[in-house]
């Protein structure tokens, strides 16, 4: 193997890991609060709004509901905005980081939904204001499925990201279209696999960790 | 302490409208143990909610400590709740924290200062014997440990009110019987009122002072422990007292059991004394003074809230009018005297 596609090899994991780090940080950072309002707004929950999670929910749907690829060309408009370029990795964190919210939310909204009714009623009981009840009880009961859905989520990244060559945003998915299917190189076909395989092992078996660590139950 | 003045609650509306409570009026004085005793579906679990308003009654007043909860701000209401402790069947720890922090919880709701937080936390785990506890989470603890870590968090507030959702229902007949101490003690030491809900009546008799019978949604009975357990006042109320007792006549008997005197029959009486009447030399009375014999079938003495009630089942055997003079002598004891039917003699 020439030092020029292990050059090639780690530049592009390095892509992928920025692609992945930075859409999914942001995709916590709302998808974790979209998730809590979409809870919290059920009907019969804490701030029981039954509008608002109507829409919310439909607005959730339709972000999981468009095919990423359609979603990384149909927003170039507003990659443009945010970050200036329609190319390039940046370009392609934009639509990675908008098709992780509503993922994010969900399985936020599923984890907290596992929190045993009977102590958010404790935590009433105890005259706990809804924010108390969000933040003291909800969120620390619900942290290992929380953990766990934030892991799901950046492995998912990982397997869009390989979309990312779509709009020249490099990343291992793109090395392995271009150079192993485009130019009949198996050898480099295998290793982004094989680094991909590796990188997910990673982050499964430290999501798992985390979820072991965090949680008493 | 409590009072609740005609609180009615329906689910639904309309046609598919399901009353759940209907104008039920109760008292809890000052120190009291008040037990609400009911089949499951009653209303039990919506009576307890009611009172600080965890479900909000449709109509009715709701008074604790003579504040009115039912015509508070949502902000009132919180700080009410704050001196009205729960605890729960299934113990509602959260699994996340340690039992320290578990009672710590409503102190930090309070915002309370970290120092007034361990003071408290700390006699309130030696109270209730967790002290070797207080780093290890609720999935360490047995039944009664949780529930003890349950108690102690819902006194971090110092309460001047207790509400027990079938706090004992979840726990073996051991481990009941030390929680049912520990709020007995809770109870007399911070003179603490306590409105309890359960479908035992073993808890009613070890611990509360009054007992309530709630049926269909109504409270049906609201008595002093000892009248009820000596003289229920409803059908279901007998029910309860029987199944407790387990003095239900023997099934043989009951198969051959008559409900209308005949030629050649013994009557079958169920005697319930208490008080005074229990050391009346019953037996040897009917004996002596009628010449009948009677054979004890079945027979029970209980202490109750510092009662002694006794219960037993008889047959009185002798002649026709021997019997029915002898019947007449009971009902003329201080005790109630129940013909449960006639068997067949046998001789």
């Amino acid at each position: 193997m020439s030092s020029a596609l292990i050059d090639l090899v780690w530049e592009s994991t390095l892509e992928t890991l920025y692609m992945v780090a930075v859409s999914g940080i942001i995709a916590a950072l709302l998808g974790i609060p979209l998730g809590i309002l979409l809870y919290v707004t059920r009907p019969r929950q804490i701030l029981a709004q039954p509008v608002a999670h109507r829409v919310l929910g439909l607005v959730t749907n339709i972000g999981r509901s468009i095919p990423f690829i359609i979603l990384l060309v149909a927003i170039i408009p507003f990659t443009r905005m945010i970050v200036g370029s329609s190319i390039g990795t940046n370009a392609a964190a934009v639509p990675l980081t908008i098709a992780a919210i509503p993922f994010v939310a969900r399985l936020v909204e599923g984890a907290l939904n596992e929190v045993p009714p009977g102590l958010v009623e404790a935590a009433q009981s105890m005259g706990a204001t809804p924010m108390q009840i969000v933040m003291k009880v909800l969120l620390p009961e619900a942290r290992g499925g929380i953990i766990n859905g934030l892991t799901i989520t950046v492995v998912a990244l990982v397997s869009y990201s390989a979309m990312a060559g779509a709009v020249g945003g490099g990343g291992l998915g793109d090395l392995g279209i271009r150079y192993g299917y485009n130019r009949f190189n198996p050898t480099v076909m295998l290793i982004t696999v094989v680094v991909l395989v590796v990188m997910v092992q990673v982050f499964q078996s430290l999501g798992d960790y985390l979820v072991r660590k965090s949680d008493h139950k | 302490m409590i009072s609740l003045d005609k609180v009615s609650k329906t689910y639904g509306s309309g046609a598919g409208a399901v009353p759940a409570l209907v104008d039920v009026d109760l008292d809890v004085p000052q120190g009291a143990i008040y037990g609400v005793i009911g089949l499951s579906g009653a209303g039990k679990s919506t009576l307890i909610r009611c009172v600080n308003l965890l479900e909000r009654p449709s109509t009715g007043r709701v008074h604790i400590d003579g504040q009115d909860m039912t015509a508070m701000s949502a902000a009132e209401l919180r700080a009410a709740r704050h001196r009205c402790g729960m605890i729960f069947q299934h113990f509602n720890l959260l699994t996340n924290r340690s039992v320290y922090d578990n009672v710590a919880l409503p102190l930090e709701l309070m915002r309370e200062s970290r120092q007034t937080i361990q003071e408290r936390v700390e006699s309130l785990l030696e109270m209730t014997g967790l002290a070797d506890k207080a780093h290890q989470y609720p999935a360490q603890l047995s039944g009664g440990q949780k529930q003890r870590v349950a108690i102690a968090r819902a006194l971090a507030t110092r309460p001047k009110v207790l509400l027990c959702d079938e706090a004992t229902s979840a726990l073996d007949p051991q481990t009941t019987a030390s929680i049912l101490a520990l709020l007995q003690e809770i109870n007399q030491k911070l003179g603490l009122t306590i409105l309890l809900i359960t479908h035992e009546m073993e808890v009613v008799k070890t611990i509360c002072h009054r007992v309530g019978l709630i049926s269909d949604g109504r409270l049906v009975e609201d008595a002093e422990v000892g009248d009820f357990f000596t003289a229920p006042r409803t059908q279901l109320g007998r029910t309860f007292l029987n199944d407790f007792l387990e003095l239900e006549p023997p099934r043989a008997l009951v198969e051959r059991l008559e409900p209308t005197p005949g030629e050649k029959t013994h009557p079958v009486v169920r005697l319930t004394f208490s008080g005074d009447s229990v050391s009346t030399p019953l037996i040897s009375t009917l004996s002596r003074d009628h010449g009948i014999d009677v054979s004890i079938l079945q027979a029970k003495v209980e202490s109750v809230q510092g009662r002694t009630l006794g219960l037993m089942i008889a047959e009185l055997m002798g002649q026709a009018e021997q019997t029915t003079q002898a019947l007449a002598t009971l009902e003329s004891f201080d005790l109630q005297v129940e013909v449960l039917g006639h068997v067949q003699r046998t001789d």
